[in-house]
């Protein structure tokens, strides 16, 4: 099973350090011709939102990884990779709370708040509980969290009353980094999909 | 649980790691941070003269009005960073009040201080520092700067420093991954850098904190010449918004950062960009603003 990970921009090489300790093949997607190369499964990492849909975009990745995931390809989304899952998106500070026009892969049946704890001074590390892993510690950087989650949502870990890591079907997406720490469980529970 | 330093310094480091694979834009108006944000910048670095401007008005140049940086906060959803002066830590506290993502101790910006840079170690807000070298860059992290950039030379779309600086860092990088452990010792002594962060590079081959590029990139070219010398994503000042099509070149050089070991795409995306900025050879120029703070 070859994991392809979406290396337009960000922490991609995290992910790429978890999957060899995992001992799993994995190569970087960074173009619409990388998608000729055979994969089993996707992670969508940190980074920023806007650049990475802006380059999904351009170099028409963003329709063949929805048919994809939609078919039921396993995926895992952090932070960033989250975002790009939801089918819905509100900006922080929003007054109105609006949804954004525009989503990404819009997959995952979620609402999501971009930035949703502020700027950087606001980022923060934690421990919590994990739905199947136990406890597992928690880095949000510049997060978003997730709001609102449809039916077919199962909530895998809360902070404070706030849902922070979601699976439907073989979508796992998270709002925190797993790939910045050594705890290798939630790429172990992704790659046993 | 309450925060250390130690846990504040890692979520500023890991800021930085977000921002890997991405262009740092300058910008000077929210109109401006918005087409940057939508040509793909991973963060803008808000300031009131780009340095081409700094360069040609002279004088001491100086933190940016708050309320400038405030209405670029306003305008998009991405990092926000600007520039204080070397060693100015009052301005430093400025910026962190309005909540700034990352403080640039900048160059760039005429020195406050000609000796001491800022204690970053006393602030929850993140710092990156410029460097020519790997003891100014090991010096800076010392004092708690969270991320490097190559000082190369702003304002004058030349990068011929910032690949000097960039081969320079790396170079001296692997002699020191070379050495035996006991050498290690008087080779701290000669850089002027702690032992700590010496043996950091010693074992990893890298600094212990994201290292970008910075200092004359105009082009998707030089760009993806930065991220193949080992730059770990760009920053582009003057380059941009002192070109002719400042959204088609911001989007041809996120482009060729992305991807950057594929030529005929950055071929594809140099064609048509119009006039780049007209730029000044670091030999007809009076200020070095690498050689501030080192």
């Amino acid at each position: 099973m070859t994991t392809a990970i979406l290396a337009l921009q960000g922490a991609f090489a995290e992910h790429a350090a978890m999957l060899d300790a995992l001992g799993e093949p994995h190569f970087e997607l960074r173009c619409h011709e990388d998608m000729e190369r055979p994969f089993d499964r996707l992670i969508l990492p940190g980074g920023e939102s806007t650049v990475q849909g802006r380059l999904l975009r351009d170099e028409d990745m963003l329709e063949p990884l929805r048919k994809r995931i939609e078919a039921g390809m396993p995926v895992l989304g952090t932070c960033a990779g989250l975002i790009l899952l939801a089918s819905r998106i509100i900006d922080a500070g929003a007054n109105d709370r609006t949804i954004r026009p525009e989503t990404h892969l819009g997959t995952l049946d979620v609402t999501v708040e971009r930035n949703a704890y502020g700027r950087q001074l606001a980022s923060f590390a934690t421990t919590e509980s994990f739905e199947g892993i136990g406890t597992v510690s928690m880095r949000f950087i510049r997060a978003p969290r997730i709001i609102e989650t449809g039916d077919d949502v199962i909530e895998l870990a809360h902070i404070d009353g706030t849902i922070v890591a979601v699976r439907q079907g073989s979508q796992i997406a998270t709002a925190f980094h797993p790939e910045l720490d050594d705890d290798t469980h939630i790429h172990e529970l992704f790659c046993g999909l | 649980m309450a925060e250390t330093t130690k846990d504040r310094a890692q979520l500023n480091r890991e800021l930085a790691q977000m921002l890997k694979g991405g262009v740092i834009m300058d910008v000077t108006t929210p109109e401006q941070a918005r087409i940057a944000e939508e040509a793909g910048a991973c963060a803008v670095m808000a300031l009131e003269r780009i340095p081409a401007d700094i360069r040609a008005a002279g004088g001491v140049s100086r933190m940016s009005d708050p309320a400038m940086i405030r209405g670029i906060q306003q305008a998009v959803s991405i990092p926000v960073m600007a520039k204080c002066r070397i060693g100015h830590f009052v301005e430093a506290q400025v910026l962190q009040a309005i909540d700034i993502d990352y403080i640039d101790e900048s160059e760039v910006l005429s020195p406050a201080d000609d000796i001491y840079h800022i204690d970053k170690t006393t602030f929850a807000v993140p710092f990156v520092c410029g460097a020519r070298n790997l003891g100014e860059a090991l010096r800076r992290i010392a004092e708690g700067a969270s991320m490097i950039r190559t000082k190369g030379e702003p304002g004058t779309g030349d990068v011929v420093q910032a690949v000097s600086h960039m081969r320079l860092i790396n170079g001296e990088m692997r002699a020191v991954t070379a050495m035996r452990d006991d050498e290690l010792f008087e080779e701290a002594k000669r850089l002027e850098v702690p032992i700590d962060l010496l043996r950091f590079v010693h074992e990893h081959g890298k600094l212990p904190v994201v290292n970008f590029a910075a200092g004359g990139v105009a082009t998707p070219a030089d760009a993806a010449l930065m991220m193949q010398l080992g730059a770990e994503g760009v920053f582009v000042g003057s380059g941009i918004f002192k070109s002719g099509n400042p959204e088609q070149r911001a989007r041809a050089i996120v482009g060729a950062v992305t991807r950057y070991e594929d030529p005929e795409f950055i071929a594809h995306v140099s064609e048509n960009l119009g006039e780049a900025m007209v730029g000044i050879n670091k030999d007809e120029i009076e200020l070095l603003m690498a050689e501030r703070g080192i």
